[in-house]
């Protein structure tokens, strides 16, 4: 059965071309942009290297300080992460890191800028980043505040012409550093490990950041296995309730969190002031509600294109239903057919999603972005060009197959 | 085998009401071959569609193997159809875009048999009725009395007990309309089959075994 509606479907395409066309190319355009932002969103949030462990691995990425009328949002401080989040019940391991910034270098008399991390040991046994050349700087050297560097394979480049960089000494931020370690590069949508250039954090050039409460830095931790997220933030917060706040008259309480990359999001995006509860089912339903809204319209005109077409094939609905088509047998050949429509839609956007992908990347329009189709980014395509197939081809095909036959064979024959 | 009872049939719009069919009481016994004859818009294709279980009449009983069609689901009257009606229409109404043999195997389609039992029962029919080596043609590659024979073909593939055939020969030049008729008086003589006939033709109708006469919606002599 199965084989003979696909036979069908595919004499209908051949029939009218044109309209054909037209379908496959809303299909293959609305696939083409969701898969380009599936990959976008797969290559900022799925476990991807060197944040393979991200099932356990939680950052703090923001602070508030609330008072009655007051509110200071930030990241975390160095003091915030040291004193209250370390030894925690559930953690493994916790490093403290700043966030990236941009330090000035030079080659001759040329200006680069690169973006400069300070980081502690634990960052790179957290991370699981794969080292080109040497490794990285260890619990010693951030103790003696040596001034050493891993810097990425771009930096590499940019600064030794691709020539093996270990032991050469460079200049970052008004300070010099000689290289341990290369790695690759971390693309910048990676906002836990990304930078350029990655030096202890005992390097700075003032001690006052350990001082802050609030800061530009942030704890990421690794969970130890089994261990609950909500166990940890719980005491994390029940810790936080008694820090002694610097500005008690406008300030009286501290809150931070511990979360996954997905939950920063959605609290940054979603959360009101002073809400300690991440709001990732908000943000689930917002990716869900954009992308069936971009797909509304292109499902529509295929409703359209669909139910218009319904008369030219009268004849045949009338023929089918006097030789034993229920209207069920009919609503599903007619859904087979959209599906398969879809499918090869979905077809000629894979191919064009990796080429648009590719363009992306070659661009440098996002900086170390290796944006690419994997089997899941795949599956997903699959899925929405079933959706597409489905709903696009389930009114139509419900009109088709309440068509009277008598009146559809009367149609035909006029 | 087939009983209409004081069957009524009546379109109704917002401004007209048409009676088609009025005090219908006709039977068709086991492997007759009954035509239907009368002036354009008395009612035959209606009593054929009625018959055929196509369209629900407004009133009356519709009897098959003296059961009582007395449920008109689609998907119930669909397995019946499939199982003992075949129909054959003025225009062919044959599937553009199929070939011969996949449009012989229609019917079959619906009964969830096996392609290779579809494909073996479709060529019989083909062979009987003389398009054998016809099989990969589209419709559009044949002549009109070679698409009939396909329509025919379709029509007993599933070996109904029924055929109900709305002027066969409408559309053919009388040496084809001989041909056709020559094929349905050999399935009614051999295979038994019932042959219910809408005609024009005065000749072909004199053929069968009774005729059936209408006017303005009702039956007479």
């Amino acid at each position: 059965m199965l084989q003979h509606y696909l036979k069908t479907a595919w004499k209908v395409f051949l029939r009218r071309k044109f309209f054909t066309l037209i379908s496959l190319f809303g299909i293959t355009f609305t696939l083409v942009v969701l898969m380009v932002a599936t990959a976008l969103l797969d290559h900022a949030f799925a476990p991807y290297p060197p944040e393979v462990n991200q099932d356990r691995t939680r950052t703090v990425l923001r602070a508030q300080m609330l008072g009655e009328h007051s509110t200071w949002g930030s990241g975390p401080g160095y003091k915030l992460l040291d004193r209250y989040a370390r030894n925690l019940p559930g953690v493994e391991r916790l490093s403290i890191s700043s966030n990236p910034g941009a330090a000035q270098s030079f080659l001759g008399a040329r200006k680069i800028t690169l973006q400069l991390r300070r980081t502690d040991a634990e960052f790179w046994s957290i991370l699981s980043f794969k080292f080109l050349e040497g490794g990285p700087f260890n619990a010693q050297d951030v103790a003696e505040a040596r001034f050493v560097a891993v810097i990425n394979e771009a930096t590499r480049d940019r600064l030794f012409g691709g020539r093996s960089a270990l032991n050469q000494v460079f200049e970052a931020d008004g300070q010099r550093f000689r290289v341990v370690g290369v790695v690759p590069d971390v693309p910048v949508l990676r906002r836990i490990p990304f930078a350029d250039v990655w030096v202890p954090l005992t390097t700075a050039k003032t001690d006052s950041y350990r001082n802050d409460l609030l800061g530009p830095f942030m704890g990421i931790a690794l969970l130890q296995r089994g261990a609950s997220s909500d166990e940890v933030n719980a005491e994390f917060m029940a810790r936080l309730k008694k820090v002694e706040l610097p500005d008690p008259k406008n300030y009286d309480k501290i809150i931070a969190r511990f979360e996954t990359t997905f939950e920063n999001m959605a609290t940054s995006l979603f959360a009101l002031r002073g809400e300690e509860e991440t709001h990732v089912e908000r943000l689930w339903a917002a990716i869900l509600i954009v992308g069936l809204l971009f797909m509304l319209l292109p499902t529509v005109n295929l409703v359209n294109l669909n139910v218009s077409r319904m008369m030219e094939r009268a004849s045949e609905i009338g023929v089918r239903k006097a030789f034993g088509a229920s209207s069920r047998a009919l609503v599903g050949q007619f859904v087979v057919e959209n599906v398969a429509m879809a499918l090869i839609g979905a077809t000629v956007g894979f191919v064009l999603s990796f080429v648009a992908l590719q363009g992306i990347t070659a661009s440098g329009l996002i900086p170390y972005a290796k944006l690419h189709l994997n089997l899941r980014i795949f599956l997903y395509g699959v899925a929405i060009a079933v959706f597409f197939g489905v709903f696009s081809g389930v009114y139509p095909a419900w009109r088709m197959s309440r068509l009277n036959p008598v009146q559809a064979l009367k149609g035909a024959s006029r | 085998m087939i009983r209409l009872e004081n069957i009524e049939k009546v379109y109704r719009t917002e401004r007209i009401e048409t009676v088609a069919l009025s005090g219908i009481n006709v039977e068709v016994g086991e492997g007759e071959f009954v035509s239907v004859m009368g002036p354009s818009g008395c009612g035959k294709s209606t009593l054929l569609n009625v018959m055929g279980l196509l369209d629900v009449p407004t009133g009356g009983a519709v009897h098959l193997d003296g059961a009582l069609i007395d449920s008109y689901q689609d998907r119930k009257l669909a397995r019946i159809r499939n199982r003992h009606i075949g129909f054959i229409f003025q225009t062919f109404h044959l599937v553009a875009d199929l070939s011969v043999l996949d449009n012989v195997e229609i019917p079959l389609l619906y009964r969830r048999t096996p392609a290779g039992e579809r494909r073996k029962l479709a060529m019989a029919a083909l062979e009987r009725v003389g398009l054998g080596s016809r099989i990969h043609h589209f419709p559009s590659q044949l002549s009109g009395g070679q698409q009939q024979r396909v329509a025919i073909a379709r029509a007993i593939v599933g070996r109904p007990r029924i055929l109900l055939a709305d002027e066969p020969t409408g559309n053919l030049d009388s040496q084809m309309g001989d041909e056709i008729m020559a094929i349905l008086q050999d399935l009614n003589r051999t295979e038994k089959t019932t042959v219910v006939m809408v005609t024009h033709d005065q000749r072909l109708a004199c053929e069968t075994g009774r005729i059936i006469r209408l006017f303005d919606g009702r039956m007479v002599n």
